[in-house]
């Protein structure tokens, strides 16, 4: 029974979700910490830096069992979302005439289903932006840099050894790897420049091959709005996966609830800036 | 002896209940899963005594009106238990606990009874404390305790002002777990409309399921009744508004007696009336006598001008105030029992010096400023301030006001939407407890074989009067440690009865006697609701059967009475049908048995030619208009007998009161 | 204070019984005294009703000084009422306007169903009490001295705010979730910080929750209105001790 406990009574379905919720906490902390150096380094270095942070993201193995980890937080917390959702539904089936007050409770706390569909919606199209493009279409460039050699510009591919390979004289094999063209050996590997892709993006502006979005401004205003959203549901979901926890006392629920309010402002204010300074920068 | 036999045992009185139990019968275990019981009630006495004879193996079945056996009125009890534990040293005893009960209740206690109480007093802390109570405690974590009205010493264990609170819900926990475990089947919103008796003994109820109308006919081999208290003949009370007289009534008609029902505590601490509307007067707990003291204006002339708005209490010079019960009782104070200090204050207010702005000016005030300034100055020295400014002392007595009585302030202040940390309480007495009840014998037994009462529903441990925290006491008491030793004596002889068939014509009779009685009350068709002549009722028990009586206003009240059941039979209306939940039904039931009730409290009033306790007859009282008790005369339990359907005819039986171990005197508190 | 008296509009729930529809019935009622309660005013209404031969409303009430629990009412948008701290028999009339319009609805709760027009069944309160809601011990008398486990006046004094809970149902009918935590984690806390309670507190975290999860009450999602409308202040805290305490059952019991 001890099994079904931990996954069927109402207490558990809120420890889960609790638990996915504070791991994703984390998961935001570390995206963010990389997107930030879209902002924080600029020109070829700062690309240089965010396609390797890029690369090293998609292959160290501790990295990599977070991601997993992040994903199944995801499709638990939307599941158990969604199950919690349902039973609280079955539990009122006929509402009050007078609709219920609102001082009694917070708008988010009242609201973290559509905050938290709201933000699912986000992440399909954050994933379609970016990571689909990445790691199932594999339509993303690779970075290369184009150089002044005495016959003319060349274009050279940054391997992840840190050397360049001419682009003319390898052949790209696995997306990413590169090979002599007529022997089967491996010259090196590559970055996906997603970097470009990025600036693109939120540009407008063609960047290094990657053509530029033809709706940047809204794709900004897009980001900017759905980290409002994830800021209020983080407002309420920080502190409430302490409680679900629980983890309260006295003395240090005050901090939680503050800690947890600086963190939905602070971190989805940073995301946020992300896209308004990329698009200030090329407009 | 007529019929009336207490069965008290013979021996020393600190002796008779263990001897008693240990020679009572017993039932064995395998056998008692073959016995069923009946418990109408779960206060503190019912869910008690459910719970403990579960616990035991026999087949309970459980009975009560509200939604929940958690909202029974013991809920309400504020103040505290009493308990001869001794924790503070003060000199308390089993002896002083049973002698502070005979005292306070005026000397028309059964002295073997009370002795009884006073002894399993202490388990019944124990055994809450047990379950999981949370009484308050100090800081060494062990119990607190505090005084009360009527006693020298502090012997009164409480829960903030929830006492009650905290009580039932440990019996209902216990009551709970043994629903739990199957051993007690509870009926909520059943109402008991009738007692079957077969063959003399009582076989069962009459219940009417008040969701559905239904009449349910439940058989067993005993009935227990924990019912409560009568108060709410009075219409205005602190009883709530369920609290009815209907079960014990109902046994009483069938020939249990029933007992000293003019003997009805006015508790002196309540919010006052504050108009036509009102449906239950708000009791302010009796703790608060504690720190408060309790005046009125020396000037009819002052009292005058406060109640017109010119005057503010606070205001009032010092010299100016009254402090009536330290001034007439300098030993106990503002601590006098209950009947004293309300009387006390029926008498200020008579002479024109209420304070209260209503119709009849009644009310007085209980006034916290001396104690904030003493309790502000200690807590001032206690931290370390040996010259604390007037302002600080303030503000750390009221403090300490919020920590002891914050809940009790804040209900008042919502009620009255004065603030009593700033102006004094309005207070005034106002019905809370019926001494009076089912006459039974030493095994709790009513006159009728197999039915037993416990808890306020019988008459057997105040006597005139109750002590403040007494009432639980007595509750738990009857429920846990009595009921269970001597309905079992009772049982012993049942064990080859066999099931009980609800299918005889006792059953038969009895349900069509409730329907009947249902079917005139829906097809009457009068003009006027339940609660016109419930309030009727209540003003002419209030005002002649109150805390003043006389033989002219008595005989006035039986006579009103005669008419007004006329009146009630006739004109009054009940809408709606029996098969659904009809709260106005349920009323019009009740109140044709408090109608009945009141007549006999009246006639009772009547022959009691003395004052005693919570019953003042104005023709005798002492030069300084103390109760003047005729021992020779009136040292009785008045236990009448039901004699058809006019009350007038009932007859009165008398158990002679023997004190053989206290040595009767005057109540003296001065 | 002097008491004045406002004129009303009240809009009733109505419901024959369990079975059938209802509907919000419009009422007016002149003269209410400010000074009166809530109850006192549907008592008014009630007597009303009954002069002109109509049905009165049906509603739960009992001690009407706030402490048994039984009067209910979802008025205005709120459980018990506009005031805080109070449950709808201590509400009193003069927090309404003259002219007011006021709507008076039964708590809304698939695990609370309606009997008839505002009085619901909160039976399930009761079970869950079954469930878990007690120290097992018999009634002997031969338990041991009250004063020989001492215990922290702190742990006492939580344990009796706990305890305080009425068991009116406010919290549920108010939860946007219909959820029944805090009464559940008032009833788990107070055993838990009792040295009495602790020998079954296992099993009492595991039972009490399934009964409750049996019972159809939604899930607390800690919007944290419950100890705002709870008209005896039960905070929080008990949940969290809640979550703690069945966290702790559901890893170390083996069933």
């Amino acid at each position: 029974m001890s099994k079904s406990v931990l996954l069927k009574s109402s207490l558990a379905k809120k420890y889960w979700m609790a638990a996915t919720g504070l791991f994703l906490c984390l998961f935001l902390v570390g995206h963010l910490l990389g997107n930030l150096q879209l902002i924080t380094h600029t020109g070829e270095s700062g690309r240089r830096a965010f396609n390797e942070y890029a690369y090293f993201m998609a292959h160290n193995p501790f990295i990599k069992v977070m991601s997993w980890m992040t994903y199944i937080s995801i499709l638990f917390h939307i599941i158990d979302g969604i199950l919690l959702t349902v039973e609280n539904k079955k539990a009122r089936p006929i509402g009050y005439a007078h609709a219920a007050g609102t001082k009694s409770s917070t708008w988010s706390s009242r609201n973290m289903a559509l905050l938290g569909s709201l933000i699912l919606v986000f992440i399909v199209m954050h994933g379609a932006h970016f990571w689909y493009k990445a790691k199932v279409k594999h339509d993303m460039l690779l970075h290369k840099v184009t150089v002044q050699s005495p016959n003319g510009p060349a274009e050279l591919y940054v391997t992840t050894a840190g050397s360049y390979l001419p682009v003319q004289g390898v052949k790209v094999k696995n997306h990413t790897e590169f090979f002599e063209p007529s022997v089967d050996i491996k010259l090196g590997e590559g970055y996906k420049d997603l970097h470009s892709v990025v600036i693109a993006f939120f540009s407008g502006k063609e960047t290094n091959g990657v053509p530029g979005n033809e709706n940047a401004l809204f794709a900004v205003i897009f980001y900017v709005i759905a980290m409002v959203v994830l800021a209020f549901h983080l407002m309420h979901g920080f502190a409430s996966a302490f409680q679900s926890l629980g983890a309260r006392h006295p003395k240090y629920t005050d901090t939680i609830k503050n800690v947890g309010n600086g963190f939905a402002i602070l971190i989805p204010l940073l995301f946020a800036i992300i896209p308004v300074i990329i698009w200030k920068l090329y407009n | 002896m007529s019929i009336l036999d207490s069965k008290i045992p013979a021996g020393n009185i600190s002796d008779k209940w263990t001897d008693y139990k240990d020679h009572l019968k017993l039932v064995a275990p395998n056998n008692r899963p073959k016995i069923d019981i009946i418990v109408v009630g779960t206060g503190l006495a019912g869910a008690s005594a459910a719970a403990s004879l579960g616990e035991m193996g026999y087949n309970v079945k459980a009975f009560c009106f509200q939604d929940s056996p958690r909202r029974a009125h013991s809920i309400a009890a504020q103040g505290g238990i009493n308990a001869a534990k001794n924790y503070q040293n003060d000199g308390d005893s089993v002896y002083r606990l049973f002698y502070d009960t005979i005292k306070g209740g005026d000397y028309r206690a059964r002295e073997a009874n009370v002795h009884r109480l006073a002894e399993v007093s202490s388990s019944i802390i124990d055994q809450c404390v047990a379950q999981g109570v949370p009484f308050a405690r100090e800081y060494g974590g062990l119990l607190d305790n505090r005084s009360f009205g009527g006693t020298q010493v502090q012997r009164t264990f409480y829960a903030a002002g929830q006492t009650g609170q905290q009580l039932l819900l440990g019996a209902y926990s216990a009551l709970s777990r043994q629903i739990g475990l199957g051993r007690v089947k509870m009926y909520n919103r059943h109402e008991m409309l009738e007692l079957v008796k077969v063959d003399g003994k009582a076989r069962g109820i009459i219940a009417r399921n008040l969701v559905t109308g239904e009449l349910e006919r439940h058989s067993a081999h005993a009935v227990v009744l924990a019912s409560g208290g009568y108060g709410n003949v009075y219409f205005l009370s602190t009883n709530a508004m369920g609290s009815n007289v209907t079960a014990a009534w109902k046994a009483h008609k069938q020939g249990a007696l029933f007992a000293n029902p003019c003997y009805v505590q006015i508790h002196p601490t309540c919010v006052p009336v504050h108009g036509t509307n009102q449906a239950k007067l708000t009791l302010m707990s009796e703790s608060l006598r504690n720190s408060g003291r309790i005046w009125v204006p020396k000037k009819k002339e002052d009292a005058e001008a406060i109640r017109s708005g010119k005057l503010k209490p606070t205001e009032l010079k010092e010299e100016e105030r009254d402090y009536y019960l330290e001034r007439k009782y300098p030993a106990f104070g503002n601590l006098v029992p209950r009947d004293v200090a309300s009387r006390a204050a029926k008498e200020v207010c008579d002479e024109g010096r209420g304070i209260e702005a209503n119709d009849t000016n009644e009310g007085v005030y209980l006034d916290f400023s001396t104690e904030i300034k003493n309790k502000g100055k200690q807590a001032a020295y206690a931290a370390g301030d040996h010259n604390p400014s007037e302002e600080k002392i303030i503000t750390l007595g009221k403090k300490w006001l919020e920590e002891k009585y914050g809940n009790l302030f804040q209900m008042y202040q919502k009620i009255t939407d004065e603030n009593p940390y700033e102006t004094p309480m309005k207070i005034y007495p106002a019905v809370h407890y019926t001494m009076g009840g089912v006459w039974v014998d030493y095994n709790l037994q009513s006159s009728i074989p197999g039915c037993f009462v416990t808890g306020e529903a019988n008459f057997s441990d105040h006597g005139a009067n109750r002590l403040g925290a007494s009432a639980l006491m007595q509750g738990l008491a009857d429920g846990y440690f009595v009921l269970p030793y001597t309905i079992s004596n009772y049982l012993a002889d049942e064990i080859r009865t066999g099931k009980i068939s609800t299918e005889s014509s006792e059953f038969e009779v009895a349900e069509n006697n409730v329907k009947s009685q249902i079917d005139k009350f829906l097809s009457n068709n009068g003009t006027k609701s339940v609660d016109y002549f419930h309030k009727k009722l209540g003003l002419i028990m209030w005002n002649k059967v109150g805390m003043g009586r006389n033989a002219q206003g008595l005989q006035e009240a039986i006579n009103e009475i005669d008419q007004l059941k006329k009146d009630f039979y006739i004109d009054v209306y009940v809408p709606g049908s029996n098969d659904e939940l009809n709260p106005q039904l349920e009323k019009a039931l009740r109140v044709a048995d408090l109608i009945d009730l009141g007549q006999l409290m009246a006639m009772d009033a009547l022959q009691r030619k003395e004052s005693c306790g919570g019953h003042f007859r104005e023709e005798y009282q002492d030069a300084e208009g103390e109760t003047l008790r005729d021992d020779e005369n009136f040292s009785f339990v008045g236990a009448w007998e039901y004699k058809g359907d006019d009350i007038k005819q009932e007859q009165l039986h008398k158990e002679e009161l023997k004190y053989e171990f206290i040595k009767i005197a005057a109540r003296n508190y001065k | 204070m002097a008491a004045k008296t406002i004129n009303i509009t009240l809009k009733i729930w109505r419901q024959k019984n369990c079975n059938s529809k209802g509907n919000m019935e419009t009422y007016t009622l002149n003269d209410v005294s400010t000074a009166s309660s809530f109850l006192e005013m549907l008592d008014q209404l009630n007597e009303q009703l009954i002069n002109d031969k109509k049905e009165p409303v049906a509603f739960d009430h009992d001690c009407r000084e706030g402490i048994c629990g039984m009067c209910s009412l979802y008025i205005n948008g709120r459980a018990h009422g506009p005031d805080n701290g109070v449950t709808t028999c201590q509400l009193h009339m003069r927090m309404f306007e003259d002219g007011a319009t006021i709507y008076v609805e039964p708590w809304r709760s698939a695990a609370f169903p309606v009997v008839k027009d505002l009085v619901v069944d909160r039976s399930a309160f009761d079970r869950i009490q079954q469930a878990g809601g007690f120290v097992s011990v018999n009634t002997s008398g031969r338990t041991m001295d009250a004063n020989a486990i001492p215990i922290p006046k702190e742990d006492a004094d939580k344990a009796f705010e706990a305890a305080a809970c009425i068991g009116c149902g406010a919290c549920v009918a108010t939860c946007k979730n219909g959820s029944a935590m805090l009464f559940v984690g008032a009833k788990v806390s107070q055993y838990a910080l009792l040295p009495q309670g602790k020998v079954e507190a296992t099993q009492r975290a595991l039972n009490m929750v399934r009964q409750m999860d049996d019972e159809g009450f939604g899930n607390c999602t800690n919007t944290g209105a419950c100890e705002i409308e709870c008209p005896k202040g039960i905070s929080l805290d008990n949940i969290a001790r809640l979550n703690r305490e069945f966290l702790k059952a559901s890893l170390v019991s083996n069933k």
